[in-house]
C-alpha cells in the first residue's frame, strides 16, 4: 500500500506536465482496474441503492466468490443510474466491455454470475455495456449512453459517480483527481485562481446564481487576517437526494473543489455543513478527509507550497432553515439558526466576523475541472450566460427516477420526455414541482423553457436545489400545496412575523378548504371563503417584507398552483369536490346494494358508527355523519364501498 | 452514566460557544437523549446558562429530550414518499403505537419521528426501523411490522 501511495504523490501528483509518460499511464489503468486479469464486479452502494438491499446483494456476491473459479473481484462503488434499477451491478470481464444490470436482489446474484461467467447472459436484467476502445464488444448488446435516460444527459460533475470506490483514495487519482489542487497551490497565486473561475463564468448553483469568481474575489479583497470556506451541503428539501449522492459517489472530488476554493480566497479552514441523517455520507466523506490527509494533501504546507489547510465536517442539528448563509453561521457559532439582515454579507463579514464565502456542493464540484481543463472549455458548455451544467433529482411519477445532469439549455420537457421517459402506468402529466418546498409548479405550456439562470428567472421560476418532482393526476394540486405549506409552517425559524403568522395563517386557510363540509355550520363556511379571498394577499405581503428567502418564497407554489390550476382550487371551494379523490375531508361514500353481502366489517370498522343496517342485508351510509376516512373503503373485499 | 458524560464533555474546549452544538450531538449520539443532568454539565463547562442551551436544543429538530425507544422508527415524509402515500402510513402508526411523532411508549418499547428525505424516493413510503430500510409501506403493513417487533423485543 506503501509503495502506491509514493508512487501516485512522486509520479503523478508532484508530476509537473500535463501529460504523464505512457509507463506512468499503464500503471494507472491497473489501478482504474480498466486493464485487469480477474473480473470486476462492482455494486452500488449509495443510501438509494442500499435502501433497496445492496447491502444484500454485496454480501451474496462476495460469498458467491469465496468458493467460485475463477477468482474475482468484487467492490462497492457509487450510484450510477437511475433509482429504479437500484442495486445495480456492473461486471467487467477481462479484456471486455463492462455489463450493467439491473435491481440485482440478493437471489439474482448467484444465476447472475454464473451466467455471466459462463457467456451465457440473461436478457431481462441487463442494461447495457460501456467500453472504450481496445476492448472486446458483446454482440447484440445495446451501449448504455445511447439509452435515452443516459443520451439526453451530460455528465460532468456525475463523471466519476459510480466508476470508482469512493473509499479509495488511489482509483480518483488514477482518474487524474487532485491534480489540479496540486497545481494550483503550487504554481498559482490567489487571484489567479480567482480570475480563471470568473472568466469561466460559473454561477453559485443555489438561488440566486452569482457569480462565483465574484464572490471570492469579495473575501479575498478584505483585509481580515482569517477567512473561512464552508461547503452548504445542507440539503433538506424534502424529495431532493442529488448531493448526497454526490457526497456517496464522489467525496473526493468535493474535497478537492473546496480545496482550491479555500485556497482561492485564503482560506486555512474549510468547512463542509452536512445534513443531519445522513450518516452514510457523513462516513465516506470522513474517511476521504482521512485518506486526503494521509496523502498530505490536508495539512501544513501541502506538499512545499506553503499553504495550510484543515477540512472539517459539521453536522446540522435540523432546521430546514439553516439552509440560509446567514442562519448557517448562526448555528456554526453554536446560536439558534435564525437568519440575520443583509449586509454585511458573509464575505465581509460572516462566521466569527471574518470574511466567509457559502457555496454548495454542486459548484465545487465544477471547479475541479474548471482548473484542468481552463476556463474556455467551461464556456464552451451550456448557454452564453449559464455556462455548464445542472444537477437534477428527479422524483415523483416518472418512469424513470435519479440523479441526473444536463447541459443548461436543455429544456424541461427533454428531462420529463427523453430522460424520465415520461409519466408511470400511462397517467396523464399534470405538472413538475421545480425547486423543492418553495419552488414553483410548471405545468405543460411552460415545459419548454430552457434550463438557465436568467431565462427561468424571467418566468419566474427558481431551480433551486435541483429537486424535479414528477405529478400526474392522481395527485391533487391543492393537497400538495397544503403539503408544502406545513413543512414550511413547521421550518419557520420565527425570527420575522410575516413567516412566522403568514405561513400558519395559510395553512389553516389551506386545511379548511379541504374539511369536510358535512360538519360546518354557515359561519365556518363564510370564514373558508373570506380566508381564500385573502390568501394572495398574505403571500403578496410574505413575499416583500420576510427577512429571508425562506418565507419570500414559501407562497410560490400557492402561487403557482393557483395560477395553473385555478378551477381545481374552485372546485373545492365551491363544488366541495376533489377531482384526484385525494382530499379525504371531501370523499363521500356510498354502499353499493348489490355488491354488498352485510359482512358486518365496515360498521365495525367506522370510528363515527355512520354505518347502519341488518347482517346479512345490504348496508347504508349515513352521510351526514361520515367523516370520509375510507376505514370502510379499506376493509371492504367486496368492492362494495363507493367513493365519490 | 455520569462518567461517560465528563469523558465526552471534556473532549470539548472549555468556555467555546461554537462547540456547544457538537457537544450536545455527541451527547445524544451516545445517550440517545439530552438529560437534564447533561445540559446543566455542558452548561458549567461551556459557561452557559442551561436556560440558553435548552432554548438552542429546542430549536433545532433533532434533539430529544426523552429517551427514545428501545425500536425507533424513523418515516420518511419527503415529496415522494407523500406522494405514495406517507401521510396514512404516519397516521396508522400514531393510532397503532398512541403516541404522536417524538414521543416513547410508556413501557419504553417505541418511539417515532417524521424525517424529511432519506433518498430512497422510487421506493416510497420508505421507513427505517432500527437501522433497517423497509420499503413500499402499506398502511395495513403497520400493524404486522409492529407486532412482529414486538414478539423481538419479547424473545430477546
Amino acid at each position: 500500500m506503501e509503495d502506491l501511495r509514493t508512487f501516485l504523490i512522486d509520479k503523478v501528483l508532484l508530476f509537473e506536465s500535463d501529460t504523464l509518460p505512457a509507463s506512468t499511464e499503464k500503471e494507472l489503468q491497473q489501478i482504474r482496474r480498466e486493464r485487469t486479469e480477474v473480473p470486476v464486479i462492482q455494486v452500488s452502494s449509495n443510501t438509494g441503492s442500499i435502501i433497496a438491499g445492496a447491502e444484500k446483494t454485496f454480501d451474496a456476491v462476495r460469498s458467491y466468490l469465496a468458493g467460485a473459479e475463477p477468482e474475482a473481484v468484487v467492490l462497492k462503488v457509487g450510484c450510477a443510474g437511475p433509482a429504479n434499477y437500484e442495486p445495480l451491478v456492473c461486471i467487467q470481464m477481462p479484456g471486455k466491455n463492462r455489463l450493467f444490470f439491473r435491481n440485482i436482489t440478493e437471489e439474482k446474484v448467484e444465476p447472475l454470475l454464473d451466467g455471466v461467467f459462463h457467456n451465457d447472459i440473461n436478457e431481462d436484467d441487463l442494461v447495457g455495456q460501456t467500453g472504450s476502445k481496445g476492448f472486446e464488444l458483446w454482440p447484440g448488446i445495446q451501449f448504455v449512453n445511447e439509452l435515452p435516460f443516459f443520451a439526453g444527459q451530460k455528465r460532468i460533475i456525475l463523471g466519476n459517480c459510480g466508476c470508482y470506490d469512493p473509499e479509495s483514495i488511489g482509483e480518483y487519482v488514477a482518474r487524474g483527481g487532485y491534480r489540479s489542487y496540486v497545481k494550483t497551490i503550487r504554481h498559482y497565486t490567489f487571484e489567479e485562481v480567482c480570475n480563471i473561475v470568473e472568466a469561466s463564468g460559473l454561477r453559485g448553483r443555489s438561488g440566486g446564481g452569482y457569480l462565483t469568481g465574484l464572490k471570492w474575489k469579495r473575501a479575498l479583497n478584505t483585509t481580515s487576517s482569517s477567512r473561512y470556506m464552508i461547503c452548504n451541503a445542507k440539503e433538506s428539501d424534502p424529495g431532493s437526494f442529488s448531493d448526497r449522492t454526490i457526497l456517496e459517489s464522489d467525496p473526493h472530488r468535493l474535497i478537492e473543489g473546496l480545496a482550491i476554493a479555500s485556497y482561492a480566497i485564503g482560506a486555512s479552514t474549510g468547512i463542509i455543513y452536512l445534513r443531519s441523517g445522513t450518516d452514510h455520507a457523513r462516513k465516506r466523506l470522513m474517511r476521504a478527509i482521512d485518506m486526503a490527509r494521509d496523502y498530505g494533501l490536508i495539512g501544513h504546507n501541502i506538499y512545499s507550497s506553503g499553504y495550510n489547510l484543515d477540512i472539517v465536517v459539521r453536522t446540522e442539528p435540523g432546521a430546514f432553515v439553516c439552509g440560509e448563509e446567514t442562519a448557517l453561521i448562526s448555528s456554526l457559532e453554536g446560536r439558534r439558526g435564525m437568519p440575520q439582515l443583509k449586509p454585511p454579507y458573509p464575505t465581509t463579514s460572516g462566521l466569527a466576523g471574518k470574511p466567509t464565502v457559502i457555496n454548495n456542493v454542486e459548484t465545487l464540484m465544477n471547479i475541479p475541472l474548471i482548473m484542468q481543463n481552463g476556463p474556455e472549455w467551461f464556456r464552451s458548455i451550456g448557454t452564453q450566460n449559464s455556462p455548464g451544467t445542472k444537477v437534477f433529482a428527479i422524483a415523483g411519477k416518472g418512469r424513470l427516477s435519479g440523479v441526473i445532469e444536463v447541459e443548461m439549455g436543455t429544456t424541461l420537457r427533454t428531462i420529463l420526455e427523453t430522460i424520465a421517459d415520461g409519466i408511470r402506468d400511462g397517467r396523464e402529466f399534470k405538472a413538475i414541482q421545480l425547486g423543492g418546498a418553495s419552488g414553483s409548479f410548471i405545468t405543460s405550456g411552460d415545459l419548454d423553457t430552457p434550463v438557465d439562470f436568467d431565462l427561468m428567472k424571467e418566468k419566474g421560476f427558481a431551480m433551486g436545489a435541483g429537486g424535479f418532482v414528477i405529478i400526474d393526476e392522481s395527485m391533487c394540486m391543492v393537497d400538495m400545496v397544503r403539503y408544502y405549506m406545513e413543512f414550511i409552517r413547521n421550518e419557520s425559524c420565527g425570527k420575522c412575523i410575516p413567516c412566522r403568522e403568514g405561513t400558519g395563517r395559510m395553512l389553516e386557510i389551506l386545511e379548511s378548504v379541504i374539511k369536510k363540509p358535512a360538519n360546518e355550520d354557515s359561519g365556518t363556511t363564510l370564514e373558508r371563503f373570506k380566508g381564500v379571498m385573502q390568501l394572495e394577499n398574505i403571500s403578496t405581503v410574505m413575499k416583500d417584507t420576510s427577512l429571508c428567502g425562506l418565507g419570500q418564497t414559501a407562497p410560490n407554489p400557492f402561487v403557482t398552483a393557483l395560477r395553473n390550476f385555478r378551477d381545481e382550487f374552485e372546485e373545492h371551494i365551491f363544488d366541495r369536490k376533489c377531482r384526484a379523490n385525494v382530499c379525504r375531508g371531501l370523499r363521500t361514500f356510498s354502499i353499493n346494494v348489490e355488491k354488498c353481502t352485510g359482512c358486518t366489517v365496515c360498521a365495525g370498522k367506522c370510528p363515527v358508527n355512520a354505518i347502519y343496517g341488518t347482517r346479512l342485508q345490504p348496508y347504508f351510509i349515513v352521510e351526514d355523519k361520515c367523516t370520509g376516512c375510507g376505514k370502510c373503503y379499506d376493509v371492504c373485499k367486496f368492492s362494495a364501498v363507493v367513493v365519490k | 452514566m455520569a462518567g461517560e458524560l465528563d469523558v465526552i464533555i471534556k473532549k470539548y474546549k472549555a468556555g467555546k460557544r461554537e462547540e456547544l452544538i457538537p457537544l450536545l450531538q455527541e451527547l445524544q449520539v451516545s445517550c440517545g437523549y439530552l438529560s437534564e443532568e447533561a445540559i446543566v454539565k455542558v452548561g458549567s463547562h461551556l459557561g452557559l446558562s442551561t436556560t440558553k442551551i435548552y432554548g438552542l436544543a429546542t430549536f433545532y429538530d433533532q434533539f430529544r429530550f426523552i429517551p427514545s425507544g428501545k425500536i425507533h422508527i424513523r418515516i420518511c415524509h419527503g415529496t415522494s414518499c407523500f406522494m405514495n402515500g406517507s401521510q396514512a402510513v404516519v397516521e396508522k402508526f400514531r393510532e397503532e403505537l398512541k403516541i404522536t411523532p417524538g414521543q416513547t411508549t410508556r413501557n419504553g418499547n417505541f418511539s417515532y419521528e417524521i424525517v424529511s428525505c432519506m433518498g430512497g424516493c422510487y421506493h416510497g413510503p420508505v421507513i427505517l426501523i432500527n437501522g433497517e430500510y423497509h420499503v413500499r409501506i402499506s398502511p395495513e403493513q403497520v400493524p404486522d411490522l409492529i407486532a412482529k417487533m414486538k414478539y423481538i423485543l419479547e424473545n430477546d
